[in-house]
């Protein structure tokens, strides 16, 4: 519970689902105000991370730490109260509420009672779904799907925010939006866990980015690194 | 004065609302945990029977009405509690089959166990019988009962939309019953939403038990048991996991079942089911996603 206590800290997390082995004594860290990208090709156990963070995976071995304190152990819905928020893959908007509701939802993860306009800084990120609260949110294109499940996260101020493909099916002029908006989350100081499959674009963007196959973390790359296709595919094919 | 074009009279169309009434209240209990748990709760008539037993007992100690009612209401929602914490929590990771097969248990065994204790003639739940006497309306006599249990009926509906629509409980348990990991994930405690879903279905349970002991003064080990059977399928008639649907399913029913008892002649009532359950059978065939769902909006299982 050091001052200096990373954000979220993975120390040798392993992840198996019965007989397979998701994710093999990972170890990572994410600082406030900073964001470590996790890239790798499918079924590389990029999912399963986030999953296990949340509560929601099997965890066999090693600890997930949040400012020092583990999580293991902890249900889905003690984890997001404590400050972690997901961006699950494929959004998981609820297309039958509307938009202001779906925000609402955010608020069950909230710690302290909001005061004045709890969606403002939602809205002021995303000023497409202020025009639209009163829409359902199954009526929005995937872009804006996309901005409200990101949105909604924030709703409920965590320290840590997991994004699993924010980018997945998106057309590229959306992509923009979604990374502009992470850079302005990243500034605000919260501790940001990307999952991606557009590695180069990952890559340099973030902090740093590591590249996760058959579950083991094979190499760490920096915003440098983002024009050296062959490390990247290299590290893929391993 | 009769409702000549349909060949019915007041008050066998009050009957029909009233029982309209009631099912669609026993329909939104069923549906309401099946939309957070997705189950089917086969043991709702035996929360019924339990608020009957319960009246009836009111009776026996000669309590004022007002309390025998709150002490059914009491023995309902202890009862549903208790059927969620010992049976259906343990259960809740278990395939739907698993906890369907479970329900049944349960409606046997408390089944059986009210006819050990209380015997095959049951207990009589005498106290509200004045209820069955009739109002006069311009002429038209409407039984007291029917025109409460549909003010009632309409009353709880209203009050569970707002707290559906209205408080953060309900947006919680909305959203569960739409997808409940997701929810989860996103800080929705699992265990308030369905306790909210299984405090409000009993509520429901005891609300039809009261009024079901004026029809039906004898209550026995089957009290509440084929009004649940034929709510159920109501609930299917409407589409199970959509509130509004369920309750029209239900009212269906129950207002189709309220019409036959009442024009059928009395030698052949042991025919209603088989008329009513007929009918459900050709709706089905017609609409197999149920009679109020729109095209495509039909159940859909979520894991």
């Amino acid at each position: 519970m050091s001052e200096a206590a990373p954000a979220l800290a993975l120390d040798g997390l392993s992840v198996r689902y019965g007989a397979v082995d998701a994710v093999r004594a990972l170890s990572l860290e994410v600082g406030r105000g900073e964001v470590v990208g996790l890239i790798g090709p499918n079924g590389a156990g990029k999912s399963s991370t986030l999953h296990a963070i949340m509560g929601a995976a099997p965890v066999v071995g090693g600890d997930i730490r949040l400012e020092g304190r583990s999580l293991l152990g902890m249900r889905s819905e003690r984890v997001a109260r404590h400050g972690v928020a997901l961006v699950p893959e494929g959004r998981r908007i609820f297309g039958e509420l509307t938009v202001e509701e779906n925000l609402r939802l955010g608020l069950a993860a909230r710690r302290s009672r909001p005061s004045g306009d709890p969606f403002a800084h939602a809205y002021e990120l995303f000023p497409i779904l202020d025009e639209f609260r009163r829409r359902h949110a199954g009526a929005l294109s995937g872009g804006q799907q996309q901005q409200l499940a990101i949105a909604r996260a924030l709703v409920s101020e965590p320290d840590v925010l997991l994004l699993d493909e924010p980018s997945l099916g998106l057309a590229p002029k959306i992509v923009d939006v979604v990374f502009e908006a992470l850079a302005k989350i990243r500034d605000s100081g919260l501790a940001v866990l990307l999952v991606e499959q557009r590695a180069q674009r990952t890559v340099a963007f973030a902090d740093r980015s590591y590249v996760l196959a058959n579950g083991e973390l094979r190499l760490t790359l920096a915003p440098k690194d983002a024009g050296d296709t062959d490390r990247l595919v290299a590290a893929y094919l391993s | 004065m009769t409702l000549a074009f349909l060949n019915l009279s007041w008050p066998v169309f009050a009957n029909g609302l009233e029982f309209g009434g009631i099912y669609a209240l026993m329909a939104v209990g069923i549906g309401l945990v099946f939309g957070v748990l997705r189950l089917v709760n086969f043991a709702y008539g035996q929360l019924i029977m339990a608020g009957g037993f319960a009246l009836a007992y009111g009776s026996q100690w000669n309590l004022p009405n007002w309390l025998s009612i709150l002490f059914s209401f009491g023995v309902v929602l202890v009862l549903s509690v208790a059927m969620d914490r010992l049976v259906f929590r343990p259960l809740r990771t278990h395939s739907p089959a698993v906890m369907l097969v479970a329900t049944f248990a349960v409606a046997f065994v408390l089944q059986n166990i009210a006819q050990l204790a209380f015997g095959t003639f049951g207990k009589s739940a005498g106290a509200l019988a004045s209820l069955d006497a009739p109002w006069d309306f311009g002429g038209v006599e409407i039984k007291k009962i029917a025109v409460i249990a549909v003010a009632t009926a309409a009353v709880c509906l209203v009050l569970l939309q707002l707290l559906l629509t209205r408080t953060s409980l309900g947006l919680h348990m909305r959203a569960a019953s739409m997808d409940f990991r997701t929810a989860q994930l996103l800080g929705v405690r699992a265990n308030r939403v369905i306790l909210g879903a299984v405090v409000i279905s009993a509520l429901f349970a005891a609300i039809s038990a009261v009024f079901l002991s004026v029809e039906v003064i004898q209550v026995t080990s089957t009290f509440g048991l084929s009004d649940t059977i034929f709510v159920l399928a109501g609930v299917v008639l409407g589409g199970l996991n959509r509130p509004i649907p369920a309750t029209l399913g239900g009212f269906s029913i129950g207002f189709a079942s309220g019409i036959l008892g009442g024009t059928l002649p009395a030698n052949q009532s042991q025919y209603l089911p088989t008329f009513l359950f007929a009918a459900v059978i050709v709706v089905l065939l017609v609409r197999p996603n149920g009679l109020f769902t729109r095209a495509g909006g039909g159940v859909v299982e979520r894991v």
